[in-house]
């Protein structure tokens, strides 16, 4: 390995370092947040779950760049495509799980269902 | 230049090439293992609201319990990242160092998530008691199911570094597992916010 070589991986060295030290600080703060808002209700209501999903999804974006160096990935990008597309198939996933079963329990309710065998209509 | 730099030089690049599709490989199983884990996220989402009578979020969720358990996972995903610094640096002992570090929280983590079930349990709220509670186990214990097996995974990997020392096929093992840690500390994130804290409102 030649001397120039040495003190290159020496400055990637530092600069991983620094971003380890970054990412660290910057998690435990979104970690704190969300919990002294719930602890302390600074916030009510939807405008909490918002603020605590966001909080989640900074430290997500925060973790992929610090911690796991997605922004240093050469090219082409597999890892940020594969990524982002499983992003997208989890987003249907949740979403669409609990808008079905949002919709299944109130549309299916036992009140409902006996309300319905009750009333002859049957199914 | 001569025949056998280039050589090397070609071993080198092939040798990258490898590595990366490991990498790689290992990354889109990562990505399935999300997968599963929202399925899990969404049952829990689904599913939390029903109690069946028994108790909710609220009254077994101790959030600076919760909190500590988070606060020492991000720990260990901030040593075990030293730790690939110090691979990367060829310096066995701080390997050693920050990899034993790394061990320790994570089976301090372990530990007071057994304890918490433990509670639970004794309480006669198990996953049997609720859907909410099944559901409940089921993420959270598949969490856990992954960190036990990261914890054998890492002592594995440090006494095979004890006897062979730092090769290329063990420093690639150790960059697959930091990756493995990395994810269940994401994949921990989401569990403290959408469990814990939304369950204690």
């Amino acid at each position: 390995m030649t001397g120039q070589e040495l003190i290159t991986n020496e400055e990637e060295n530092k600069k991983r370092m620094k971003s380890y030290v970054t990412g660290f600080i910057l998690s435990i703060i979104l970690t704190l947040i969300p919990y002294v808002l719930v602890t302390y209700r600074l916030v009510t209501g939807y405008v909490l779950v918002a603020s605590l999903l966001v909080f989640a999804f900074m430290q997500l974006v925060v973790q992929l760049l610090f911690f796991l160096h997605m922004r240093q990935e050469s090219k082409p990008r597999l890892n940020l495509m594969i990524f982002l597309s499983f992003f997208g198939i989890i987003v249907v996933v949740i979403i669409a799980s609990i808008w079905i079963m949002q919709h299944l329990n109130y549309n299916m309710s036992l009140v409902q269902m006996s309300n319905v065998m009750q009333n002859g209509e049957g199914f | 230049m001569t025949k056998s730099t280039i050589q090397t030089h070609h071993k080198d690049h092939q040798e990258a090439i490898t590595s990366d599709k490991t990498v790689f490989g290992f990354w889109v199983y990562l990505m399935t293992d999300l997968l599963m884990f929202a399925v899990l996220f969404a049952a829990y989402s689904v599913l939390h609201g029903n109690i069946f009578d028994g108790p909710g979020g609220r009254e077994i969720f101790n959030l600076p319990f919760a909190l500590s358990e988070t606060l020492i996972l991000l720990t260990s995903s901030f040593t075990c990242g030293l730790a690939i610094l110090a691979v990367r640096q060829n310096n066995k002992n701080q390997v050693f160092l920050w990899f034993g570090i790394t061990f320790l929280l994570g089976l301090s983590f372990l530990g007071l998530e057994l304890s918490e079930f433990s509670k639970l349990v004794k309480e006669g709220n198990t996953w049997q008691r609720s859907a909410f509670l099944s559901s409940f186990f089921t993420l959270v214990a598949t969490h856990g199911l992954h960190i036990t097996v990261g914890l054998f995974w890492l002592s594995l990997c440090m006494i095979k570094m004890k006897t062979q020392g730092l090769t290329k096929g063990i420093t690639r093992k150790l960059t697959l597992f930091s990756l493995f840690w990395h994810f269940l500390d994401i994949v921990w994130i989401f569990i403290f916010t959408i469990v814990y804290l939304m369950g204690a409102l």
